[in-house]
């Protein structure tokens, strides 16, 4: 007997998701921004820039730019709110300011995720469930912090330093600024931000949860512009510490310019993360850790899981398992709730990685993507997987910075820790395997800051982040992230 | 063993085992090659399969989509009475319902199957002959299935003899957690031979199997045996089913499918209760097995609070407001 149940209303069709667009009515983004100093929005002096949808491509804003003149009188606020309010202040009450960014960042949750999806190009499940929870949950971090930092093991009086300048990038413009915000100020310095050029948005939103929480004048300066401005920041001779999140490339003039100054610096840079694959490790689950690896924020993550090192004999079933989950990765707008990749987040950074794919295919690696649409308008480049790399590659060794992964293979654990340490990064890396004392055993020979065990990009405020060699150097989150914003006793 | 009934039941003139289809014919050769087989299939993390089914419950299906899904869902409702109290007259009220869920709109599709014990099979037959609703039956000593085993093949059929067209064994989850994996696999050759030309669904009861390595484990064991469909639970035991349980028996048929050729299909029974609850189940299915099980031939929804909500949902779409729990039958 066959058995015939009764067919559904319809015929039996293709689960199609209709769209489902978060609305972008809850911002209200405003034809030009100025600069945020000393507690009002003031107008810049060089030629303002546009910032744009990288899904669109339509301009969102005009922003201002910030001479070295605005540099200067930013820093001078900064100066005056750290000796006058905020450094003699009760470290409970700049708690207390923090607590009370934290909430306000919790309250306009939604329009923050909106923002930052819209200027940024990210998925809003993303921006949503991700970006701005953490972003809140530093400064909450921060904030129990602020009046208990000498039981934080770095001397029975650790003090702030003045004036940290701060430069972040543009892959997670709001988690970026509350990851250098939030330490600065719960250790008593003041801020002088730089956001990225190309996402200025959120950061100026913050700007004015900043007024909202009356945070005294001063102590956080946004000042918005390129890669001019940045440098005014770093170069500043008031400035205590220079805080930057980038390219290597970036950070090494940063590193050149504060050389031989009081300064101190941490950088925090580039990665070409090992996401290491053994033949016991539970597959679907390293599946879904690759796709989270590489495929999350489109891959514009620092610490993205770019160099999967599968072990050989499992190596086709996993490649399999792989395509096949990538054909349910919906791409596309970014505001929709169902969208799993968004935008790249600029005209300059899709040549870069068309440039990089394109160079993969010519030196021998394998090509694939999955069928996909993509919109006509704005940045985008499909999920793409390389199979066939070798360690010598260029996709094996530069950081592509895109939804693009290269495939390894290695048959002994030896090997995996070989090519997995044969960078010039040394970021993070992801080890796949259900046996913990192989997990521990390798993780101990890993030269990268953040190792994780059968999952990939998690964050928490409580955990330290930072890198090896070219990844840069000093480390943000937890205990270890406060000491690069405070003196001890004996500095 | 011991048989009160039929001490003679699987012993020396036993006929050869059934061996399970190919590539894996030979994985039954023994208890140790069935054990090496079983634990030798990949493990799955508990956490990961958790953030997974996290991530696609906020899956936002709205508008048509969402039209879709409650269709869908309703029409692949086992709509469930599996109460000491049951009487004909409860099942024929069921069955009533099943036919026309919704009296107020004769678009609404009926459900899949009614399910009931099987001494009541044969009145829910008669109910719903000619309509196409298949009649379901709950047979191997079910819920907690400790009979000897003739006991619970005369069960199957005397259900299937009372006209069940899908049966809805359970296993012996103390064999199965004893590691006696063999004694499990051949009880449901027999519960499948049993049955005849009806529907065999294998009940793993997760609940009781703890873990997620346990309901692969069983999930393919069910399939090797010839399951049809593999089912979570009896609804007697919490957890009933829950979304890893159910993400885990998805990729189960779907990779047993690519290995065999044979498609398998899913019954998550038991806590579904919410429109919510059943929309996010049809986006697992669709999202890890894949569009080919979303029909009622290979996905069930075993459940009977359910369908009210999905009718209320489904009354809300057409007329733009709620009504209230009036305006759907009691069952």
């Amino acid at each position: 007997m066959t058995l015939t149940p009764p067919s559904p209303a319809q015929p039996a069709a293709v689960f199609e998701y209709a769209p489902a667009p978060e609305s972008r009515s809850i911002v209200d983004i405003a034809p030009s921004y100025g600069l945020f100093i000393d507690g009002e929005f003031v107008d810049g002096s060089g030629e303002a820039m546009k910032t744009v949808n990288p899904a669109t491509e339509e301009v969102l804003s005009e922003v201002a730019v910030g001479t070295d003149a605005d540099v200067d009188r930013a820093v001078k606020a900064a100066r005056r709110a750290f000796t006058r309010v905020w450094g003699p202040m009760r470290p409970a009450d700049r708690g207390k300011y923090l607590f009370r960014i934290a909430r306000l960042l919790q309250e306009r949750a939604r329009e923050f995720a909106v923002l930052e999806s819209l200027d940024n190009g990210k998925p809003i499940r993303e921006s949503r469930d991700v970006d701005v929870p953490l972003a809140a949950a530093h400064f909450f971090y921060h904030a129990g912090w602020a009046d208990k930092l000498e039981h934080a093991g770095l001397g029975p009086a650790p003090r702030p330093l003045g004036v940290a300048g701060q430069v972040i990038p543009w892959n997670f413009p709001l988690l970026m600024l509350a990851w250098k915000v939030a330490p600065a100020l719960a250790t008593g310095n003041t801020v002088v931000l730089k956001p990225a050029e190309t996402t200025p948005l959120t950061a100026l939103l913050f700007a004015e949860v900043c007024r909202q929480a009356d945070l005294p004048p001063g102590v956080v300066n946004i000042v918005t512009g390129a890669g001019d401005t940045g440098r005014a920041v770093v170069e500043h001779d008031d400035v205590d510490k220079v805080a930057f999140t980038g390219s290597t490339e970036v950070g090494r003039s940063i590193a050149r310019a504060v050389a031989g100054t009081r300064k101190k610096l941490t950088l925090e840079l580039g990665g070409k993360a090992a996401n290491i694959v053994f033949d016991d490790a539970p597959i679907d689950q390293a599946v879904e850790g690759i796709v989270q690896g590489i495929f999350f924020n489109q891959g514009h993550v620092c610490c993205a899981g770019s160099r999967l090192l599968v072990q050989e004999n499992v190596h086709d079933e996993v490649i399999a398992a792989l395509q096949r989950r990538l054909g349910t990765l919906r791409v596309g707008d970014p505001l929709d709730k169902n969208t799993d990749l968004g935008a790249i987040n600029s005209a300059e950074q899709l040549a870069r990685i068309r440039e990089l794919s394109d160079i993969g295919e010519a030196e021998g690696a394998t090509r694939w993507q999955p069928s996909c649409e993509l919109p006509d308008r704005g940045f985008w480049f499909p999920p793409t997987v390389f199979t066939g790399v070798s360690a010598a590659h260029r996709i094996a060794r530069d950081e592509v910075f895109g939804p693009v992964l290269s495939v390894l293979t290695f048959r002994t654990p030896d090997e995996a820790i070989a090519k997995a340490n044969n960078s010039t990064y040394g970021l993070s890396a992801g080890i796949w395997s259900e046996k913990g004392s192989r997990i521990l055993a390798i993780a101990d020979k890993l030269r990268a800051g953040v190792v994780w065990a059968n999952t990939f990009n998690q964050f928490d405020p409580t955990s330290p982040f930072g890198g090896y060699k070219q990844s840069g150097y000093g480390r943000e989150g937890g205990r270890h992230g406060l000491a690069a914003y405070l003196r001890s006793e004996d500095q | 063993m011991t048989h009160v009934l039929d001490p003679d039941a699987l012993t020396a003139d036993t006929p050869p085992r059934r061996e399970p289809p190919s590539p894996y014919a030979d994985v039954t050769r023994s208890e140790s090659a069935f054990r090496a087989f079983l634990h030798g299939l990949p493990g799955v993390d508990q956490v990961g399969a958790s953030s997974r089914v996290a991530m696609l419950g906020t899956r936002s299906i709205k508008t048509t989509s969402k039209a879709w899904a409650i269709d869908t869902a309703i029409s692949m409702v086992d709509l469930t009475t599996l109460e000491g109290a049951d009487t004909p007259g409860k099942v024929r009220s069921l069955a009533a319902k099943a036919r026309r869920p919704d009296p107020s709109d004769p678009g609404c599709p009926p459900v899949a199957a009614v399910c009931v014990y099987g001494d009541l099979a044969g009145i829910a037959k008669e109910a719903l002959t000619g309509t196409g609703i298949n009649v379901a039956a709950v047979a191997t000593a079910f819920p907690s299935g400790r009979a000897s085993l003739a006991v619970k093949l005369a069960d199957v059929r005397e259900a299937v003899a009372n006209g069940a067209d899908e049966i809805d064994m359970v296993i012996d989850r103390g064999a199965f957690l004893s590691g006696r994996y063999l004694d499990v696999y051949d009880e449901i050759v027999a519960v499948k031979e049993a049955c005849g030309d009806a529907h065999l669904k294998v009940i793993l009861e997760t609940g009781e199997l703890v873990t997620l390595d346990a309901v692969r484990r069983a999930s393919w064991l069910a399939m090797l045996a010839g399951g049809d469909f593999i089912k979570t639970s009896t609804g007697k035991v919490s957890p009933a089913a829950t979304l890893p349980v159910c993400l885990v028996m998805l990729e189960a048929v779907r990779d047993f499918r690519a290995a065999t050729g044979r498609q398998v299909g899913v019954k998550p029974a038991g806590g579904i209760r919410t429109t919510k609850d059943a929309i996010k189940h049809l986006v697992l299915v669709n999202e890890t097995a894949g569009p080919d099980w979303l029909t009622p031939d290979w996905f069930r929804l075993g459940a009977s609070s359910l369908l009210n909500d999905l009718l209320l949902q489904r009354q809300k779409l057409r007329t733009g407001h709620y009504s209230g729990p009036d305006h759907v039958s009691v069952d």
